[in-house]
């Protein structure tokens, strides 16, 4: 899905529609496919197992516009080059990719629109 | 005057590419990450699950095999008093081989060449247990990875697939073991990454198991391809691992979770 970048945002959803923050949830929780909770704790009491290696995703929907959470995961090295967060949408610049995972973005565009829709939820 | 300031320049752009790099006094084996209970598994040769494959490599030392019927003691007998610093030095560039072998790839040489014995397999009973024998009798010694010329290309390999950023993930080895030890991955404390605890039985594989299949996990973690055993990529690899951790003290078979 072809995407456009203005400044620090991606204004328009990926698949036109917005996103399910139920599903989100699911994903941004899930250690097979958000991943997030490796890196960032959040406000989850029920997950005991959160990451120090990243702010807080709690009240990311204030901080953050629905076009900049949206760019934060497609591609977070456009706001931080030397970002570790991983681009979630986005192929290029990665190297020996195991096969399961070739060609594949780590999430789909409606998995993006979904954790975009959750992450908006989040306010302190 | 001039040169001064050069080499001042010089000097503070080498020290920006590896500010991230553990400093000596820093260092910390991956015991120091563990709960008591676990470490306490490791220092108490009773409990210690990796001591029943020592004994088992203590027995394979002994044990006369391939044509000419030689055991390892025949040619090296006291294991104790003859390999006592020997897995601490390991990986090291190999005359015969003319390149850099791990001690497991060593062990094979001498399966080959001096027992006229076929090679073991990777991360085979038999191997594992011989190398825990062999790295049993440096424990306590301080890692000690030769100065030499002969091995400087693979280290610098070594050095560059540490600091690569790989796999879907896009992550380095170095991003979560110098960058970010001591923190949480999920639950889990990360580590700073060092070798000297190798080959060692991990909980969670219920199983003794070598350098090589930890970094085969952490690349798996990474969703990259892990390279295959015996690569000259992870030859590099625990080549740079040691001489990172080098003047450490070895503790296999060491236990970790
Ligand atoms: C490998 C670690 C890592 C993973 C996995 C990760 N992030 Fe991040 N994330 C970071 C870091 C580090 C930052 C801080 C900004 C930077 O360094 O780019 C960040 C920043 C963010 C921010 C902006 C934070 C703020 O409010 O200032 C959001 C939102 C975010 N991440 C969401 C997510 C979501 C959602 C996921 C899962 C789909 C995720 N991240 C997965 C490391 C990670
Ligand atoms: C996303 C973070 C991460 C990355 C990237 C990573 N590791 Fe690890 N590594 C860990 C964690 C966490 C552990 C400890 C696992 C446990 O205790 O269950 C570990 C364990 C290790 C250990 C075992 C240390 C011991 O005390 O036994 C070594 C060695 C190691 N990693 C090397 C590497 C190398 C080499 C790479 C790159 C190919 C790498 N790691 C990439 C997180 C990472
Ligand atoms: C016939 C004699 C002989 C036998 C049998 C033999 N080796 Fe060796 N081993 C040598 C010699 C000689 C060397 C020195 C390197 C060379 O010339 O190959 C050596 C080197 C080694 C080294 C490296 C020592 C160092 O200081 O770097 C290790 C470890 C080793 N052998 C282990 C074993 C093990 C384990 C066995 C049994 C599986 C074994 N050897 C069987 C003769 C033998």
């Amino acid at each position: 899905m072809p995407f456009k970048v203005e400044g620090d945002a991606i204004q328009r959803s990926l698949t036109g529609q917005p996103g399910d923050p139920t599903e989100g949830r699911r994903i941004v929780i899930s250690r097979q496919t958000g991943l997030c909770l490796l890196c960032h704790s959040g406000p989850f009491p029920d997950e005991r197992f959160q990451g120090t290696l990243a702010p807080s995703l709690a009240g990311a929907g204030t901080r953050w516009t629905l076009g900049q959470l949206r760019l934060r995961l497609v591609d977070g090295r456009r706001l931080n080059p030397d970002t570790i967060m991983p681009s979630y949408y986005v192929l290029d610049g990665v190297v020996r990719v195991a096969p399961s995972f070739a060609a594949k973005t780590i999430l789909n565009a409606a998995q993006i629109e979904d954790v975009v829709a959750f992450l908006s939820t989040l306010r302190d | 005057m001039k040169i001064g300031a050069a080499l001042c320049v010089l000097l503070l752009s080498v020290i920006a590419v590896h500010a991230a790099e553990i400093a000596t006094a820093d260092r910390k084996s991956g015991f120091e990450f563990m709960g008591r209970d676990t470490q306490a598994m490791q220092t108490d040769d009773t409990s210690n699950p990796g001591m029943l494959n020592v004994l088992d490599g203590g027995a394979l030392w002994e044990r006369p095999e391939g044509a000419d019927k030689k055991a390892c003691a025949s040619c090296h007998g006291d294991a104790s008093q003859r390999m006592k610093g020997v897995a601490a030095r390991y990986p090291a560039f190999d005359a015969t081989a003319g390149q850099v072998v791990d001690l497991g790839q060593r062990i094979n040489l001498c399966r080959r060449d001096h027992q006229k014995a076929p090679e073991l397999a990777y991360e085979s009973r038999d191997l594992l247990a011989l190398s825990a024998f062999v790295a049993r009798q440096s424990r306590g010694q301080p890692i000690a990875i030769a100065d030499d010329a002969r091995s400087a290309n693979a280290l610098m390999q070594g050095r560059k697939l540490f600091n690569e950023r790989m796999g879907q993930l896009n992550l380095s080895c170095a991003i979560c073991h110098d960058d970010n030890w001591g923190q949480k991955l999920g639950g889990t404390s990360i580590p700073q990454g060092h070798p000297n605890g190798y080959p060692l039985y991990r909980l969670e594989w219920q199983a003794m198991g070598s350098l090589q299949r930890r970094l085969r996990n952490c690349m798996i973690g990474m969703r990259a391809e892990p390279f295959s055993y015996g690569s000259s990529e992870f030859i590099a690899l625990e080549l740079f691992l040691m001489q990172r951790a080098q003047g450490m003290a070895m503790e296999s078979p060491a236990v970790r979770p």
